[in-house]
């Protein structure tokens, strides 16, 4: 017995050295963390349950059975972030770099597989070389049985990734399947092929950072959600997030009290729309003075910037938020927008969250770049996302809601819920001058004649009260009680139920 | 009495003239442009004219429009508030031609010290003491040159219809003469339309002291003490005082008896300013008369008990005052800042934009805000970008200058830049506490502009402690978020490590009555109460004895706090947290010194550079425009232009990149 416990005592101590002390001397001076450290800000105080500790690679060529690390590169287990359960996994560089072993991606199989049965979110902390390649496609299978399990597990439990290191190779595709992928500057990248690969085969000199890092991919690829400027930064943002998250998808949103009344009358807003139509605002402001507490967690601030997209809370109760932009290419849906807002909502609509939809969209971005990258497809994401969703929905048209932009954006015909508009709001096929230069083409070359006729669709359909007559907006409200609106209805629809028939699955344009 | 005025004017002084006629029950016509139709004035006055397009030119100048407005609403009287239409003679002419009352001073006073050579001249023959100079109109440079040279240098070179520090120019010597006569004859005739220029000589170590004049027109003259207006940031006023801490009762008399001899000589009526410079020796010149209300006019009203405005509607009704000159108390001190919405971190360079969050302090007996503007209004490039002025009353220098700082502290402001931490810099700066003024204050204290790191706080501590009882707040409230485990929920700590500006403050915060107690580094435990609720902007709240009123804007997951002035940010960690924080990496801000980027929002008028060429420090590079203001952007250090990035007449950003450094 004594014996035993000697040895417990001296493998956990192996285990939480990982790769020794002079390795995590290195990581720090990288910036990073340890796999544990990072772990310990994660979770709530002294809430971590570690599993598989003792876990060692099978490995035995090219001299790997003499190499062995309890714990074999990746720490493992459950904890909780501020009382609520949460599966966690955090790969360690400093042992065999991190790489994924047969083993290492059995214990990551294990929480995930435990994740999905108890219903509780799954958080990856990635900072790995790739693949062990001593155990050749033994470490292959390993990461393809990660792969399954993050499709078996998408839309049941919520899976976030937060890059922390290198990830790059097969390795990438395990966060692209996650719901949200956060990076830290300078210390991690992502990439299927690295630089000196991009150089033998493209003759392009590129930086892994440039390649690969977080700016690159939160700004440039939309890949990441969101960079952040360190490892404590990530991983206490990280905690502020997963407070917006259900568990699954079997619950409600988490309910945080709030003093924020729920009739809090904004009169700034009134003020908001300026008068020109053409000047942009910034939609973030509205969202902020009708989020409790001004509290906004804006995902992909950076990428698509067009389209806004976010969690707040109503009532202390989570909300996802899209909202067109006026600040960025007039708030035109692109291709980007469009991926970005329809991943999102599609989101919310897996985990119960009702999506509030702010908009002002002016319709569809022009142009051969966006035909011949597939706008047409993109946009029918967005389309397809709304219209499948059946969470609650609300929508604010605040100004323009102009052509199929109109139908996209949450629209009465794609079953929302509650649509309301701005005295500001226009909706029609297209803005006034557009509008009369097709209408009165024979006019063009008259300039008084088409101000008169502008004018004359200006008045008849730049105003809300057409589509109120056919019931497609349900009320028209003053901006400064927008809040007062949004919680009375998202009150009226806490129980809504609505079922899409059943079908293996739709066939989203992909 | 009056049934009906027009207010000829806009933002806070129309107001401030509404709020009078209001209590003494007279009707109110507010007049706006376009860029005002929203604006506060409009929504305050019984009745609004909209007069024309933004620009004040095509607005708020013209004559016939206003009084046009007059007879559409049958007003009997206009006030002209300060600026605009307040010193045109034709105004009040056309006014009188119309038979509607001017509430100011007649033409012929306007007149007379509306022209600065010409009121010169009649306080020299009323008796008043006149700096030394040239009253002549110079009509070239090189008689700019003799002239100076004749008076000797220093020499100040200004618009004869000037005011408000346009068109005024310092010349140390022959170039800087030539150039000033140039510029100040350019901005003469661009501002006022009227390109005459004269100099004098300049006083070092000057004072802006100013007496308000009141007079009904019918034998009755009286000054109604000083203002010192020496705080001043290139020649336009950031904080004045009445009374001014410099003068003694002798001085005091003498200059209101002379401001009174000056009034008397142009038959003057209503209320009025006499400006006086004053140097060391409490020698006082005659500068010029303002013959309007001043901006700074609550501070005068704020010891004297008097309303000036009531007091002006009155005399132009023709009311005798009945007022006397012993009867004029002198009570307590009042300070007044202007709030502007400019940068003082860039250079004071003007902001303009929405204010997404707007809320004063409240009027009290101790303070006094005069604001023409609303949550979710706009500060508009057309006019001028002062956004209030926050006036404070105590019995004495000191106690209206804690006032004034609590004030400050209060005023909460987003949206656009604004200079309130440099008005709370000023009123910590201990010379200003001492009451050692010039008008080169600013410049003296701030040589190098004003700067973050300038204002530390006085009390760090306080700082951590707020931060600490803030973020206890936010940790109590995250432990009740539904859904956790039965039994295995979570726990508020006790025990943090409050990083402020990155400095480590170990804090252990346990509840206490009303709030918490916090031992900050094992010392003596700070009780900090308050019902702060999270959410509110404002922090209020009493830290051992002190009250306390800290700006608290959640930035990630810190906190950024603002309080006297000074901004500090926040992260409050667990101890190991801050233990694995210190190893994070220290990230330098990437190097923009390679570009000239705009340093405002506005547009590019000018750009003297090509590429490839070389510049010298100091050398001029490209002209942005902003607010009606031309600002000069210049080389820092010798450079190569390696590439112009944004052509003349491009609208540009704030941090826009303009050109690019070899």
């Amino acid at each position: 017995m004594h014996e035993i416990l000697r040895q417990l005592d001296d493998k956990r101590r192996r285990a939480r050295l990982g790769g020794g002390e002079k390795r995590i001397a290195a990581q720090h001076a990288k910036g990073k963390l340890s796999a544990r450290e990072r772990i310990e800000l994660l979770l709530d105080p002294d809430s971590f349950e570690e599993w598989d500790m003792f876990v060692e690679h099978r490995c035995t060529d090219f001299g790997m059975d003499k190499e062995a690390i309890p714990g074999d590169g990746v720490v493992t287990g459950y904890g909780t972030v501020n009382g609520r359960l949460v599966f966690v996994f955090s790969q360690d560089f400093t042992v065999f770099g991190g790489s994924l072993s047969e083993s290492h991606a059995v214990k990551i199989c294990k929480i995930m597989d435990h994740a999905i049965k108890v219903g509780a979110p799954v958080i990856g902390l990635n900072d790995s070389g790739g693949a062990r390649i001593q155990e050749g496609v033994a470490s292959l299978a390993g990461y393809a049985e990660v792969f399954q399990r993050n499709v078996m597990a998408s839309g049941v439990v919520p899976q976030i990734s937060l890059i922390m290191g290198p990830c790059a190779g097969g390795a990438v595709y395990s966060p692209a399947m996650t719901d949200f992928i956060f990076m830290v500057k300078d210390s991690s990248y992502m990439f299927v092929t690295g630089p000196d690969v991009v150089k033998t085969v493209t003759h392009e000199t590129v930086s892994a950072e440039e390649l690969g890092g977080a700016i690159t991919h939160s700004s440039k690829s939309g890949v990441s959600d969101l960079a952040f400027e360190n490892d404590v930064e990530a991983l206490l943002q990280l905690r502020r997030f997963i407070d917006f998250l259900p568990a699954n998808n079997r619950e409600k949103p988490p309910v945080r009290p709030t003093s924020d009344p729920a009739d809090r009358i904004e009169p700034s807003l009134d003020t908001l729309i300026p008068d020109n139509p053409n000047k942009p605002y910034d939609m973030r402001e509205l969202i902020q003075k009708v989020v409790d507490e001004g509290d906004f967690f804006e995902v992909a601030p950076n990428f698509a910037g067009n389209i806004l997209t976010g969690f707040g809370r109503m009532e202390g109760s989570t909300v996802g938020i899209v909202a067109n932009q006026p600040m960025v290419l007039a708030g035109c849906l692109d291709i980007d927008s469009s991926r970005k807002a329809a991943r999102f909502v599609r989101f919310c609509d897996c985990f119960n969250i009702p999506v509030i939809t702010f908009v002002d969209v002016p319709g569809f971005l022009p142009g051969t770049a966006q035909e011949y990258g597939g706008i047409i497809k993109h946009g029918a994401k967005l389309l397809y996302a709304y219209a499948e969703c059946t969470v609650p929905k609300v929508t604010v048209i605040t100004r323009k809601a102009y052509g199929g932009a109109y139908d996209v954006m949450s629209s009465k015909h794609l079953r929302g819920d509650v649509n309301f508009a701005w005295p500001t709001a226009e909706i029609a096929v297209m803005g006034p001058k557009g509008a009369v230069e097709i209408i009165f083409r024979q006019d063009i070359g008259d300039a008084q004649k088409i101000a008169d006729r502008t004018e004359e669709y200006r008045l008849k359909f730049a105003n809300p009260f057409i589509a109120g007559h056919r019931g497609f907006i349900d009320d028209v409200i003053m901006p400064h009680s927008t809040r007062k609106r949004i919680c009375r209805s998202l009150a009226m629809l806490r129980d809504k139920k609505l079922e899409n028939p059943w079908r293996k699955h739709g066939n989203i344009p992909l | 009495m009056f049934d009906k005025i027009l207010i000829a004017n806009r933002g806070e002084i129309a107001c401030r003239v509404i709020k009078t006629c209001r209590k003494m029950g007279i009707k109110t016509v507010a007049v706006y442009s376009d860029a005002d139709k929203d604006a506060l004035h409009v929504q305050m006055a019984d009745e609004a004219v909209h007069i024309g397009p933004p620009p004040s030119a095509q607005s708020y100048l013209l004559i016939d429009r206003i009084v046009e407005a007059c007879l559409a609403t049958g007003a009997q009287a206009v006030h002209p508030g300060y600026g605009f239409l307040s010193e045109r003679r034709a105004f009040q002419e056309a006014l009188a031609a119309a038979g509607v009352a001017f509430i100011g001073p007649d033409a012929h006073a306007i007149q007379a010290m509306g022209d600065k050579i010409e009121s010169k001249k009649l306080a020299k023959a009323a008796g008043v003491s006149t700096v030394p100079g040239y009253l002549g109109v110079i009509k070239d440079a090189e008689e700019a040159v003799t002239i100076a040279r004749d008076i000797g240098y220093p020499v100040m070179i200004k618009a004869s219809a000037g005011g408000g520090g346009k068109g005024m120019r310092l010349a140390w010597n022959d170039q800087e003469a030539r150039e000033g006569f140039t510029s100040a004859t350019n901005e003469a005739r661009s501002s006022f339309a009227d390109d005459r220029v004269f100099v004098e000589k300049f006083i070092e170590q000057p004072r802006h002291i100013e007496i308000q004049v009141l007079a009904d027109g019918q034998g009755t003259v009286l000054y109604l003490h000083e203002r010192e207006c020496s705080i001043q940031r290139r020649h336009q006023k950031v904080i004045e005082e009445a009374p001014s801490p410099f003068l003694d009762p002798e001085t005091r008399k003498a200059m209101g008896e002379q401001a009174c001899a000056l009034a008397r000589a142009v038959d003057y009526k209503s209320a009025g300013t006499v400006e006086f410079i004053v140097d060391a020796e409490r020698k006082f010149y005659f500068l010029e008369m303002n013959t309007r209300l001043q901006v700074e006019h609550p501070v005068t009203e704020l010891i004297t008990g008097l309303d000036l405005v009531e007091l002006m509607i009155r005399v132009a009704y023709g009311e005798k005052l009945a007022l006397r000159q012993e009867d004029v108390q002198l009570n307590g001190w009042a300070v007044e800042s202007r709030i502007y919405a400019e940068d003082p971190f860039r250079g004071f360079l003007p902001s303009t934009g929405r204010l997404t969050r707007y809320a004063p302090p409240a009027d009290s007996r101790h303070v006094r805000v005069d604001t023409g503007v609303y949550e979710g209004g706009e500060i508009s490039m057309f006019y001028d970008p002062m956004i209030a002025k926050l006036c404070s009353w105590g019995h004495d220098r000191n106690h209206a200058i804690a006032h004034m700082r609590g004030a400050l502290d209060e005023f909460h402001i987003r949206g656009l830049s604004h200079n309130i931490p440099f008005l709370a810099a000023l009123m910590a700066n201990r010379r200003f506490v001492e009451g050692r003024l010039t008008t080169n204050f600013i410049a003296e204290e701030f040589a190098d502009g004003f700067h973050p790191g300038d204002l530390p706080h006085d009390d760090p501590e306080l700082l951590v402690a707020v931060a600490a009882a803030v973020h206890r707040r936010i940790a109590e409230r995250d432990t009740r978020i539904s859904g956790q485990l039965p039994g295995h929920g979570a726990v508020v700590g006790e025990s943090w490590v409050v990083m402020l500006d990155g400095k480590p403050h170990p804090v252990v915060v346990r509840p206490a009555e009303k709030g918490y107690a916090v031992v900050v580094a094992g010392g003596e435990a700070i009780t900090v109460r308050t019902d702060w609720v999270i959410g509110q902007p404002l922090f209020r709240g009493v830290v051992n004895e002190r009250s306390v009123c800290i700006q608290i804007d959640r930035v990630g997951v810190g906190y950024r706090l603002l309080h006297a002035g000074a901004r500090a940010d926040a992260l409050v960690l667990t101890p190991p947290g801050a233990r694995l924080a210190a190893l994070m990496p220290h990230k330098a801000p990437p190097d923009m010194s390679r570009f000239l980027l705009s340093p405002m929002p506005g547009l590019l008028a000018s750009v003297a550079v090509i590429e490839g060429q070389e510049v010298k420090a100091g050398e001029a590079l490209a002209v942005v425009e902003a607010m009606k203001m031309e600002n000069m952007l210049r080389a820092e250090r010798d450079a190569t232009i390696a590439k112009i990035h944004t052509k003349p007449g491009s609208s540009l950003a704030v941090d826009q990149v303009i050109l690019e450094f070899a």
